[in-house]
């Protein structure tokens, strides 16, 4: 790990007028479950860190008519205890208990969670975030690429998204505010995440000198919402593909379906082509499969990852039954 | 002399009864100190440049910058230019700073180029490694071209189970501090306290007579730690050149996975040629491994049955990978794996029960045919097996299949060389000193309990003291030797011992030394109990000089031997939609002649079965062939079980007189060598389909179930898409 600058500001505008206008000026720090690996393995080595965990409005989760606000502090432990979120949003919920370690749920925060950087080998490695060799050719189509996407893979990024609780909350049709110098921005969260083109871009719409403040996640009356994950170990193990699906229901009939697959591909992965068969039916099994098989439609399996098309088919279908089920396994 | 034997059983006050091990509370609340816990005054901190390249030869080190900076108080040249490297992370450069982030800063501060060379890292493919693959001469036995004419069925599979890593939890390392320029001290994390001295003083040009060697717990060494490696020598020369400073070097866990042992790998195409009733008459095997650039040895096949006729012929792959070290029963869970799936899959061909068709052929399996067969019987109690077993292929609804799968083991584990010194004070108190170590396996609680047995007296009583090469020598732990070292000298020098004091407390009850013995605190009179001393007016009459003697293992008296036999057996749980493997319950029934301590025999066994559990399902080391680079030097894509991976363990040890009369035997070894077998046969029988390569991972079991004759099964070409 390289020396850096530290600082711990107090107000968010302090905040932002810490970070720099480039990335390898100022990295945001907040439970640094992640941020402090990255630095370790030399794939970031920022020149100040900028320490939010003392910003106190990021804090709290609340849950009121207007529907729910995850502060960006708030630490995923926090978000399993909330009552509130496990009755109205069990897909959130199911989410998070994915992530099985103690230590990280204690000290990882939701802003972390979403900005957490892949897990790619390569990447972690210290061959770039688009993981190529001196002579700038790809590694990942012809390496190994078991743990790699299946979904939006025809590069230059070929690296999963990591978040497990971002596809819950798109599907559940969140907004992200962001702060800068410039004030508030806010966005729907699907349009957050974007797939980098070049090594120096990020795998978020956040600009260099912004900061996550919150999320906020509308009402879910009269929906019903599930989170499948597919794991090989009961132990900490990342997830090798999920799938939150919310079903607004009229009746016993879906009305609209959002499903968001997780760990597919460079960016939380919406499928669209079966959320619309799912419209205006009751879920069954073989709705579900069907569902299961479009989500996968455009999917391009790299040399060794064609196993992953099938899970994600399978998380896809068990969400949407799950979610039926009222949100049970 | 003394008799040199094992107490009648019922004459057993501690031995074979469940003892809790004496450093368990020291262990559980932290004060336990490892050899990574060291911190010594004014200590400095040593780091190592590795090599970024798997084949290169060293162009050119220029460590200016790095001697320059501030706190930086030593750097050595490892390995000098003109080298060849033969795999990444191999030492180029190390500094001694007086903090990790200035050494780490150093190290980044050291400019080395190389001229890369072409290099192999994967071996799963044997066509691929061209000259590298060094064939060993064929071996037949019998006359297997002609039993496989007459056999009536013929089986054929692929099998393979990957280079996986000693992964200790405490990794590989040292601190060195001089005291003048002859005399050295080493904190060292090793599994042969008593052979450090010899192995670092010559590189260093002292005697092993200046060198004290220090090690109170250590983290795990499955085999990997018997050698003093290369960096242990430059944490010495470090010190050295800093004045003699204590220098620490422990291996980051990178490093840990990328050059500190690896067990070697094993793949192989068999053929099995049997009689529709069962019996087996002839194997055939062409297998292949790699051990890192060196070799890996063979795994023996056919494993523990002898099979009449045979023909094997083994290839080892040179590979520019961190090299093979003794890995907890090195070959044999290869050649069980192998062996037992191409069994299994020869009984499922013949619709026969495993079980009965292993019972069919024990006597292949020669001197412990009927361990065996009397250890299959509890097993299949345990695991109800009769009732569960099915033919291969779950028939119940639904994506979760349920399956049974059985495998048998043997190994050696006779008693390595091993001295101690025992001293009775004329206080009572009682010392044992021995040049051994615990590996975690419980070695003091073991001497504890054999010393205090002996004597009559409480554990607590025995003064144990290990883990010092000051004290006498005793065997490299390993090899499953301990046990059956230490205990045998430990009984040797205290009934030896004990003899003395009989001596000396005769005369004050008027009869001969040989009327005596030591039970429950009292040295007493056999034949009229009543009559006799307690321990601390016995030892009263020793006189000035404490009473002393050293024991030996080897000696005289028969009190161990070699040779166990062992059977597991699985119960899994696959979701044929995912791939993914849980396991339900493992069962392992074993023997290991007379158990000292009957708890941390059955430790031994959990412990074996969970590491078993981790190689069957998670661990592999992942080579990336382009680069020459491990892919997962660390504990997130190096995968381990977790408590909730590991199922329900029911241990049963074998006991009784047939096994006590055998002496002690170690157990370290052998109930780590079939958990693979057993896991993968009972996944074959809940889908249907031998899964050939462990790890058994997702992406290996759907590539089984959708191309079940594909040799390797592993996702090797598995950019098909594996639809249900
Ligand atoms: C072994 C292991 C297994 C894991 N398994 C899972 C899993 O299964 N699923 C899963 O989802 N996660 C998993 N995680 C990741 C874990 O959830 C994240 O590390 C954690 O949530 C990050 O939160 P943090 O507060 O510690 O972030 P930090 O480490 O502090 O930050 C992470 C990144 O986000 C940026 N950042 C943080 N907060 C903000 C903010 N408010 N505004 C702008 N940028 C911000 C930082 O600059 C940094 O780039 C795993 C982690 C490990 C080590």
């Amino acid at each position: 790990m390289r020396a850096f600058e530290y600082a711990s500001p107090t107000t968010k505008e302090q905040a932002v007028s810490l970070l720099g206008n480039s990335w390898d000026e100022a990295e945001v720090l907040a439970g640094g479950t992640d941020l402090l690996s990255l630095m370790k393995d030399g794939c970031v080595a920022p020149k100040r860190l900028v320490n939010i965990k003392e910003i106190r409005e990021l804090r709290g989760i609340s849950a009121g008519g207007g529907g729910l606000r995850i502060g960006a502090l708030a630490t995923i432990q926090e978000l399993l205890d909330n009552r509130a979120v496990s009755r109205a949003y069990p897909a959130i919920t199911q989410a998070a208990e994915g992530i099985t370690s103690p230590q990280i749920r204690s000290l990882g925060t939701i802003g972390g969670e979403l900005c957490q950087r892949p897990r790619c080998w390569y990447y972690r490695a210290g061959y770039g975030l688009l993981a190529t060799d001196e002579q700038g050719e790809p590694l990942v189509p012809s390496g190994d690429n078991r743990y790699h996407a299946i979904l939006g893979n025809a590069g230059p990024a070929y690296f999963v998204h990591a978040s497990s609780l971002a596809p819950a909350l798109i599907a559940l049709g969140a907004k992200v505010r962001l702060f800068g110098p410039d004030g508030v921005r806010e966005m729907w969260l699907d349009q957050f995440f974007t797939t980098p083109l070049t090594a120096d871009d990020r795998e978020t719409a956040l600009k260099p000198n912004e900061i996550v403040t919150e999320i906020i996640v509308p009402t879910a009356l009269g929906v019903k919402s599930a989170t499948y994950e597919v794991r090989q170990r009961e132990a900490l193990d990342w997830p090798l593909a999920t799938a939150s699906v919310a079903l607004s229901m009229s009746g016993d009939r879906v009305r609209v379906a959002r499903i968001v697959m997780g760990h597919v591909a460079p960016r939380p992965w919406r499928a669209a082509e079966a959320e619309q068969v799912l419209a205006e039916k009751a879920v069954t099994e073989e709705v579900a499969q069907k569902a299961g098989e479009l989500a996968l439609n455009g999917a391009n399996s790299l040399s060794r990852n064609g196993y992953k098309i099938q899970l994600a088919r399978v998380a896809v279908k068990r969400a949407i039954l799950m979610a039926a089920r009222g949100g049970r396994g | 002399m003394a008799e040199y034997k094992w107490p009648e059983p019922e004459k057993r006050s501690l031995i074979g009864k469940r003892i809790s091990r004496v450093d368990g509370p020291a262990k559980v609340s932290g004060k336990a100190k490892y050899t990574y816990d060291i911190k010594r005054p004014d200590m400095l901190y040593g780091k190592v440049l590795r090599s970024p390249h798997a084949h290169a030869k060293i162009v050119s080190i220029d460590t200016s910058a790095a001697e320059k900076m501030p706190g930086v108080k030593a750097v050595k040249v490892i390995q000098e230019p003109g080298t060849e490297i033969k795999w990444a992370g191999d030492e180029i450069v190390a500094v001694a700073a007086v903090d990790e982030p200035t050494a780490e800063d150093a190290i980044r501060a050291i400019k080395v180029t190389y001229e890369k060379l072409p290099h192999l890292v994967v071996e799963e493919d044997l066509s691929a490694a061209g000259d590298n693959a060094k064939p060993a001469a064929e071996q037949t036995a019998g006359e297997p071209e002609k039993a496989f004419g007459e056999a009536e069925v013929i089986v054929e599979g692929f099998y393979g189970l990957p280079v996986i890593t000693h992964c200790c939890l405490e990794s590989h390392g040292s601190i060195s501090e001089w005291e003048g320029d002859q005399n050295l001290l080493v904190h060292i994390s090793t599994q042969a306290v008593s052979n450090v001295a010899n192995q670092i003083g010559r590189p260093l040009g002292i005697p092993a007579a200046n060198v004290r060697v220090k090690q109170d717990h250590i983290g795990g060494g499955f085999g990997s730690k018997f050698q003093v490696d290369r960096w242990d020598v430059t944490a010495a020369q470090l010190s050295k050149m800093a004045g003699g400073k204590p220098v620490k070097i422990m291996l980051e866990r990178d490093a840990e996975l990328m050059v500190a042992g690896i067990r070697p790998s094993a793949y192989a195409r068999v053929k099995v040629g049997a009689k529709r009733d069962g019996e087996i008459i002839a194997w055939q095997s062409e297998s292949w491994n790699t051990g890192g650039s060196g070799g890996g040895g063979s795994p023996p096949l056919p494993y523990v049955f002898s099979v009449p006729n045979k023909h094997t012929q083994h290839t080892g792959i040179a590979t520019n990978t961190g090299s093979a070290r003794a890995w907890r029963a090195p070959n044999h869970p290869q050649g069980c794996l192998v062996t037992m799936s191409a069994l299994e899959d020869t009984a499922a061909r013949l619709e026969m029960d495993p079980l009965d068709f292993f019972l069919k052929n024990i006597e292949l399996a020669g001197r412990f045919a009927e361990v065996y067969r009397e250890e299959f019987a509890i097993a299949a109690d345990l695991m109800e097996w009769k009732k569960n077993w099915h033919q291969r292929g779950a028939k119940t609804a639904g994506p979760v299949k349920r399956g049974l799968g059985l495998s048998l083991h043997t190994w050696g584990g006779g008693g390595h060389g091993s001295n101690c010194d025992v001293i009775i004070h004329p206080d009572g108190s009682v010392e044992v000193k021995m040049g051994t170590q615990d590996l975690g396996t419980g070695t003091r609680t073991a001497i504890m309990m054999v010393a205090a047995e002996t004597f009559g007296l409480p554990l607590e009583a025995i003064k144990l003291m290990i883990g010092d090469n000051q004290f006498p020598t005793s065997g490299a732990s390993g090899g499953s030797t301990t046990i059956g070292g230490v205990s045998a000298s430990t009984r040797r020098g205290t009934l030896d011992a004990l003899e003395q004091l009989f001596e000396k407390v005769a005369p004050s009850l008027n009869v001969q030394p040989a009327d005596l013995e030591a039970v429950a605190g009292r040295i007493r009179v056999k034949s009229d109990p009543r009559r006799g001393l307690s321990w601390k007016e016995a030892c009263m009459k020793i006189g000035g000089t404490a009473i002393t003697t050293r024991g030996r293992n080897p000696g005289p008296g028969t009190l161990n031997s070699s040779g166990v036999g062992g059977v597991q057996m699985a119960d899994v749980s696959v979701d044929v939609e995912t791939g993914i493997v849980r396991v339900n319950k493992v069962v392992a029934v074993q023997d290991c002649g007379l158990i000292i301590d009957l708890k941390t025999a059955e430790s031994q066994v959990y412990g074996a079965l969970i590491m078993g559990v981790c190689y069957a399902l998670y661990e592999e080391r992942i080579m990336d062939a382009r680069t020459g680079r491990m892919l997962n030097p660390n504990m997130e894509f190096y995968k381990l079980a977790g408590l909730g991976d590991i199922g329900e363990l029911v241990v049963h040890m074998m006991t009784g007189k047939a096994y006590d009369e055998r002496g002690v035997i170690g157990l370290g070894e052998p109930p780590v060598i079939s958990p693979g077998a057993a896991i993968s046969n009972a996944v074959a029988n809940a889908v249907g389909v031998r899964v050939p390569s462990l790890p058994l991972t997702p992406d290996r079991v759907l590539a089984a179930l959708q191309y079940p004759d594909r040799e390797g099964g592993s996702s090797k070409n598995g950019g098909n898409d594996a639809g249900i």
